[in-house]
């Protein structure tokens, strides 16, 4: 085979904007590089100067996705800093806001933007001409995510109700409980979607991957949202405040991105896969069950089976969210006392696509002194573009055109949420 | 009494130009026009499927990229028209607001009648700054479309 060069400028169904450029020679991939800009560094000056309970509601502005992920990174951040901690019914409710996010979220992917992947349309339009009932589905169970996130987070899109220790305002009891009947819903629906996810035909692509994810130390703990641990499938076991010890982020040449590497190490892998290969003995049995009735045996190094993860997970959320609606006993005060003091504080939580980094230095007035924010995508991108290299090498048979939408399919098995690092892409196509 | 006319504006206001859209809602927010709903929208395709759901009459504003100068205005209503091809392929999130328009029209899912209202834009860093030509464009779409607003709800109430 000739030389011959792949570029997409722009990758459909991925949220926001990536360029895939992939060179190959004589049946070999020469190079493999995902292109996405700028890491949230305007947010980082801008958070600068203010005061420490601002972050939540300006750092939900970085992605319209998942506001939630990254208020809850940042109010855990601060709190890790202020010496505060937020337990019982208000940590409930924060993972029930995630809950809400990690449906919409996941919901999104599977039916939106990738099971049209695996069932052979283009885009999710052609894929309802098929199977309308399956898209408006998918449709109906993001729309109690939502239903969840605008009660508990006071509005769906950049929720306004979280605060640095709590919540502004309580939602009634009443109220939760008037989510319950569509809640149930959508958790028989989650079941069909696993069914869905795992019929699907899956390319065979297992890799040796280092798998992070938060997971807690305490044995009685749930699947991870908000607190833990930062472990991987290598041995990695340190507190979040390390973090900066045993990751590193590179400047790539071919993008304005920063690549996120572990020390010595290179690439890992944050996600729906991680969580579950690294937190599997977490989750209920109900749906342990579902998972072992999908097929999940073991250790999942497949990426494409990522999206019978996420339907797991929505069954979690879904599981999760009226197990706390349940036990929903409203405290007497909507959040802690905070003080402010100088210090420094770290967080992670786990966004719908992976752990979500947050560190803050505050001054003795709470003013931000220092910020570093490092969305999950900076933290694949490696990851992907080694996929990338790897899988085409197997597909290079394929004509172009085919070739550039299994290259597609390979980095929407991580859903990157490109927005929270770019925008947009100046077209240019390049045949070689 | 008619039902309200629903105005979306759709964007990142921390996306330079990509805020145009949102700029425009705050705008005819602040003139409180009676028998107006604004409402600010990510562009994520499923949450816009919602926002319209019920709506007779609905307005959307938004960012594009076409590859036209900077601040020009493009106008086309649905479902009378389709959404040009590549027109809104340049925004934010990859389900965003062209392919909610055609699966609101393959489910059935469309408002009576929705104009859709597209500022060029030319920077869409990160940032608040809007460049010169498209802040002008806010400017004029906000009087003009309020103006409009104004005139079909006042026809309605007669």
């Amino acid at each position: 085979m000739n030389n011959r060069t792949v570029k997409v400028d722009y990758l459909a169904r991925v949220e926001g904007e990536g360029a895939l450029y992939l060179k190959t020679s004589k049946g070999k991939v020469l190079d493999a590089k995902l292109r996405i800009f700028e890491p949230p560094r305007f947010f980082e000056a801008f958070l600068r100067g203010r005061l420490f309970t601002e972050a939540p509601d300006i750092t939900a502005r970085i992605c319209g996705i998942c506001p939630v992920a990254y208020q809850m990174s940042a109010v855990h951040a601060m709190e890790n800093a202020l010496g505060v901690t937020v337990g019982g019914q208000l940590r409930a409710l924060r993972r029930l806001l995630y809950c809400g996010e990690w449906i919409e979220s996941h919901v999104l992917h599977v039916y939106l933007l990738h099971a049209p992947d695996f069932l052979g349309h283009q885009d999710a339009i052609r894929m309802a001409k098929e199977h309308p009932e399956v898209v408006k589905r998918g449709l109906r169970m993001k729309k109690l995510g939502n239903a969840i996130v605008t009660l508990v987070g006071g509005r769906e899109i950049h929720p306004i109700n979280v605060k640095v220790g709590g919540f502004y305002k309580l939602p009634t009891r009443q109220e939760l409980l008037g989510l319950v009947p569509e809640l149930t819903w959508t958790r028989d629906a989650a079941y069909e979607t696993i069914s869905l996810a795992a019929s699907l035909t899956f390319p065979t692509f297992d890799q040796d991957y280092e798998f992070v994810a938060l997971r807690s130390d305490d044995a009685a703990a749930e699947y991870p949202f908000n607190e833990g641990r930062l472990v991987s499938s290598k041995g990695l076991d340190i507190p979040v405040a390390a973090y900066d010890q045993h990751f590193v982020e590179e400047h790539v040449e071919h993008s304005n991105a920063l690549h996120s590497l572990r020390k010595d190490r290179g690439a890992y892998f944050v996600g729906p896969l991680a969580r579950f290969n690294l937190n599997r003995d977490r989750l209920p049995s109900g749906v342990a069950k579902a998972a072992k009735a999908a097929g999940l045996a073991g250790t999942v190094t497949n990426p494409f089976k990522s999206i019978i993860v996420r339907a797991l997970e929505t069954l979690y959320a879904c599981e999760e969210a009226l197990r706390i609606i349940a036990e929903y006993d409203p405290p007497a005060v909507p959040s802690v006392p905070v003080t402010p003091r100088a210090g420094t504080g770290y967080a992670c939580t786990e966004a719908p696509r992976g752990i979500l980094y947050h560190r803050y230095m505050l001054d003795a007035k709470g003013i931000i002194l220092d910020a570093k924010i490092v969305p999950p995508t900076s933290q694949n991108q490696r990851t992907i573009e080694s996929d990338l290299r790897h899988f085409a090498a197997a597909h290079l048979h394929l004509n172009d055109a085919d070739l550039t939408w299994q290259c597609e399919q390979a980095v929407r098995n991580y859903d990157p949420c490109i927005s929270c690092a770019t925008h947009f892409l100046t077209l240019t196509r390049e045949e070689a | 009494m008619s039902a309200p006319t629903l105005v979306l504006g759709v964007g990142n206001a921390y996306r330079r130009d990509d805020g145009a859209g949102v700029l425009v809602a705050r705008g005819l927010r602040a003139a409180g026009l009676p028998g107006v709903i604004v409402r600010e929208e990510s562009g994520e395709g499923t949450s816009l499927l919602e926002a319209w759901q019920g709506a007779d009459e609905v307005y959307l504003v938004d960012a594009v990229r076409s590859g036209a100068p900077p601040g020009t205005l493009t106008r086309f209503e649905v479902p009378g028209e389709v959404v040009p091809e590549r027109f809104f392929h340049y925004s934010t999130h990859a389900f965003s607001v062209a392919e909610a328009i055609e699966l609101g029209r393959e489910l059935g899912l469309l408002p009576g009648r929705l104009v859709v209202l597209g500022i060029e834009g030319g920077e869409f860093g990160q940032g608040e700054e809007l460049t010169g030509a498209v802040r002008e464009a806010v400017e004029r779409l906000t009087r003009e479309l309020g103006a409009e607003l104004a005139h079909t709800r006042s026809i309605a109430h007669a």
